[in-house]
């Protein structure tokens, strides 16, 4: 049996590792796992590697030293992550025998490592489970993320400008005017060219001549000064038309951009806007977008006009006299590359300035919210002095940076001067060997002057760019972005919906953190479910399954027996009614925000819903009752109002299944009893899953389901779990006597 | 607090274990600093299984040798933050980005994911957070040699 035999049931090892473990390991063992490490024990960075064979656990590390561990019942392996580093201990009876540690990077490796290790302790056979690997990196990929976590680490790398092309999906449309753009600015560069080159005979035919005694020709003087005028007149209009006619496309690029990317949103699953995204999301719609619409109507099309005017320059003087032209031309990549330094200077200090900008505003956007808290603590003047610091740190900032950006203009226009004075020179130098005429010698002049001119704005381009191309990449990220609750190509059709759900071993990880681990429970039609369990236990995270804002990991969640991942989403939760703790309301009315998930609706059912959600009576107390304007959170109704609120809304679509996510835990004991009252009302006749911190409000609840860290450790009705004093009881009797102690 | 208050000793799996002169025992006791940063060497918690605090030390210098060392050791092995000591090289000025870092552990990459992950502690202090959320420290900005500190700049 070869090394390479002994792998067939595992993925190949790392080339840089194959050797050294086929010397170590025996022919006739098997390997039945490994990962790699990469810190000693001692936490140094170190490569390593870890195998697991049927004998043996083995630890190779990069210094050729090697560990061994025979296999006993007594041997296990203890896995622990603390502060950004895994451990793997080995412990044989009590004892430490070996300590292998390694960053988070490999923690995916270690876990499978010691599941693996578990199965076989416990005489199984190796995994048959396909693992997934990644098809880049060959990395075992955990199935909840959607990418390859070491590969991760190799798109860490800023985006190239290629991106740009890519915006060529949303100019496709406009063809036709970008064309017609196109055509306009080849057009226009062309005819302020003509000026310059008209002075060439202006020189030579007229002026120089009368200098000499000949008299002026009047008619040629009006022709070349028509001539003139002309181009002047075609190159405005053709320059107004470019403009608009490119601005135009720009503009609408941008809002197709805006509008794509926003439905795209749209269908993305709630994995994608966890933790802190919104921020960040909004302005990669708003300011992004736009940055990729003035780089295309501004930037690009001046870039463009720069480099058509260079190569049309140049083929005018090469025409004129190739040796001048030359002379002219030497000098022009040596200014182009001093004046990009200088700029590139200008723009890590500009970059710089924005960070500290930034600074200054965080001050501002962190002690205006919490007036409340510096006035109380009598901190003003320390939240001034912290302002002043930022302040004067912002002005050491601009200082320095304005020595520079001061040196900038003279430094561009130095540089054309000295490319004049190389003109001049050999001008002069030709014109006194009679190879060329005075009159060429002025055009040359009033040529290179444009010339160097763009120079400058096109030393802008490098950097507007890359901007622009982070920009769309940034856009791009989110276009690219794959929902993890994808719609069903062909979707079962959802007949009228009885309400049966049905939990198989259902589990869900958030990266690789298990939350919920083989649930299995079964709700009739109609029947109410109290979850109960400490925060983290999983409760909302089943609710969120439920809902199929996230799709299980393992197992599956049937409605009336169909796999809700085989219904179509908008009909699927067409049935069901979610109540948060936090209800959400949208700015506009009082009907408009109860009518949300139902537009069409009438106000005599809109009135009908409120009532029965106990609201009526508070909308009338409003000035303007259901034409109430309800702020962007709904500043102006109190917790409970806004709670009774989303339970009209719930009311409304008249949903066959009930999910209550601590519906009741912002309010107080009285306005409680208030919802309480709504929520019977609403909860009648259809399945209901209801989560609440406070247990005295799930007594009416059928079953109670007991979480325990992902588990399901209880299920039953209050009196028989009470009777059976496990988990449940103990959280009953911990909260009876917190209540107790704040009555009395 | 008087060094007689408690014993601190290593059982056979290399876990503290910790006796209080009333002599309740705990095993398997996890050293915390309240400060890692503002003050390593005191207010150190000695935190239990369950994650209360048992036992509360201002100044690990005050204690007797034998302990101060081994509670040291602990710590030690516990946090786990490498100091940077050059910035060898950067693959791009803009994050995310990665870096080539040299530290008192040891070579190794970190993939800076946006400026803010590096965090000023004042008087040349920084903290750079990788996108595993593992802390490096730089203990100071102006001994670090040009070109870290040229490449420091730029996400600064």
């Amino acid at each position: 049996m070869t090394a390479r035999s002994q792998f067939s049931l595992v993925p190949a090892l790392p080339v840089r590792w194959q050797a050294p473990a086929a010397a170590q390991i025996a022919p006739v063992e098997t390997v039945r796992a490994w990962f790699e490490t990469d810190l000693t024990a001692d936490l140094l960075y170190a490569r390593g590697l870890a195998v697991l064979t049927d004998a043996r656990v083995l630890h190779l590390s990069e210094d050729g030293g090697v560990e061994d561990w025979k296999l006993s019942t007594e041997l296990l392996l203890n896995h622990g992550e603390h502060g950004g580093v895994g451990t793997l201990e080995l412990l044989r009876a009590g004892e430490r025998v070996g300590q292998l540690r390694f960053t988070l990077a490999e923690d995916l490796g270690a876990k499978r490592f010691v599941a693996e290790f578990e199965r076989l302790a416990a005489g199984g056979e190796p995994a048959s489970e396909s693992i997934e690997h990644c098809p880049v990196c060959a990395t075992p990929l955990d199935p909840s993320q959607e990418e390859c976590q070491v590969c991760a680490a190799q798109l860490h790398t800023p985006p190239s400008t290629w991106t740009l092309f890519r915006l060529w999906r949303f100019a496709r449309p406009y063809r036709l005017q970008l064309s017609i753009g196109l055509v306009c600015t080849l057009a226009s560069t062309f005819a302020t060219l003509v000026p310059p080159y008209l002075t060439m005979p202006l020189m030579d035919e007229i002026l120089i001549p009368f200098q000499n005694g000949t008299p002026i020709d009047q008619h040629r003087v009006m022709l070349y000064l028509c001539g003139l005028l002309g181009a002047a007149l075609v190159a405005w209009v053709l320059g107004w038309a470019r403009t608009f006619v490119l601005a135009l496309v720009s503009e609408r690029i941008g809002a197709d951009l805006r509008t794509t990317t926003f439905n795209h949103l749209l269908s993305l699953s709630l994995e994608y806007f966890g933790g802190k995204r919104t921020g960040d999301l909004i302005s990669r719609l708003g300011s992004e977008s736009d940055r990729i619409c003035v780089f295309l109507s501004l930037h690009a099309l001046d870039f463009v006009t720069d480099v058509l005017v260079m190569l049309m320059t140049a083929a005018i003087l090469f025409s004129i006299n190739p040796w001048l032209a030359l002379a002219t031309l030497i000098p022009l990549p040596v200014i182009a590359w001093l004046i990009h330094i200088v700029r590139e200077k200008l723009r890590t200090g500009f970059e710089r300035l924005t960070r500290v900008w930034s600074e200054v505003t965080n001050v501002l956007s962190d002690t205006i919210p919490g007036i409340r808290v510096v006035k109380a603590f009598a901190q003003e003047e320390r939240e001034g002095q912290r302002f002043f610091a930022a302040n004067r740190y912002n002005l050491e900032q601009n200082d320095r940076l304005n020595r520079i950006w001061g040196l900038f203009t003279p430094t561009v226009t130095l540089l054309t001067e000295i490319g004049l004075l190389v003109v001049w020179a050999f001008g002069i130098y030709q014109v006194s060997q009679h190879e060329i005429t005075v009159g060429v010698l002025t055009a040359f002049l009033a040529y290179i002057g444009r010339f160097y001119t763009r120079l400058d704005s096109m030393s802008r381009i490098v950097s507007v760019t890359q901007k622009a191309a982070a920009a769309a990449k940034r856009i791009f990220d989110i276009l690219d972005h794959v929902s993890s609750v994808p719609e069903p190509a062909n979707p079962t059709p959802l007949p009228q919906v009885r309400g049966h759900i049905e939990l198989r071993n259902v589990g869900f990880r958030y990266g690789s953190r298990s939350v919920v681990r083989d649930i299995t429970l079964d709700i009739q039609p109609g029947e109410m479910i109290g979850l109960v369990g400490q925060s983290g236990a999983g409760k909302s995270t089943l609710v969120n399954l439920m809902c199929r804002f996230y799709d299980v990991a393992e197992g599956a969640i049937l409605l009336d027996g169909v796999d809700i991942r085989q219904l179509s989403i908008p009909a699927f939760r067409q049935n069901i009614g979610l109540v948060l703790q936090e209800p959400y309301m949208f700015f506009g009315t009082v009907a408009d925000n109860i009518a949300y998930g139902k537009p069409n609706a009438t106000r005599a059912e809109i009135i009908a819903a409120a009532r029965a959600a106990h609201a009526h009576d508070f909308i009338l107390r409003l000035p303007q009752g259901y034409d109430s304007l309800v702020g962007e959170r709904g500043q102006q109704l109190s917790g409970g109002e806004r709670q009774r609120l989303s339970i009209a809304r719930a009311l409304l679509i008249d949903p066959r299944i009930l999910l209550l996510d601590e519906a009741t835990s912002s309010v107080d004991t009285e306005t409680e009893k208030e919802i309480q009252k709504a929520l019977e009302n609403l909860v009648r006749g259809r399945t209901t899953i209801a989560i609440a911190h406070r247990l005295s409000t799930l007594r009416k609840a059928d079953r109670l389901v007991v979480l325990e860290r992902g588990r399901i450790v209880e299920i039953g009705n209050h009196d028989e779990l009470i009777e059976k004093n496990g988990a449940y009881a103990r959280l009953y009797e911990a909260q009876a006597r917190n209540q107790g102690e704040d009555d009395a | 607090m008087s060094d007689a208050d408690f014993t601190l000793h290593e059982d056979a799996r290399g876990r503290l274990q910790l006796r209080l002169a009333d002599g309740r025992t705990f095993e398997g006791v996890v050293p915390v600093r309240a400060f890692p940063l503002g003050a390593p060497e005191e207010f150190i918690g000695l935190v239990a299984n369950d994650g209360h605090e048992v036992l509360h030390i201002p100044r690990l210098a005050d204690l007797p040798e034998p302990t101060r060392e081994l509670l040291a050791r602990h710590i030690r092995q516990r946090e786990f933050v490498p100091r940077i000591e050059a910035i060898e090289s950067c693959t791009a000025f803009a994050t995310p980005t990665t870096w080539t870092v040299r530290t008192d552990r040891g070579r190794t990459e970190l993939i800076l994911k946006a400026e803010e992950d590096i965090r000023r502690l004042g008087q040349g202090r920084l903290l750079v957070t990788n996108s595993h959320g593992l802390h490096f420290e730089v203990a100071d900005l102006a001994k670090l040699d040009a070109t870290s500190r040229r490449i420091l700049a730029r996400f600064m």
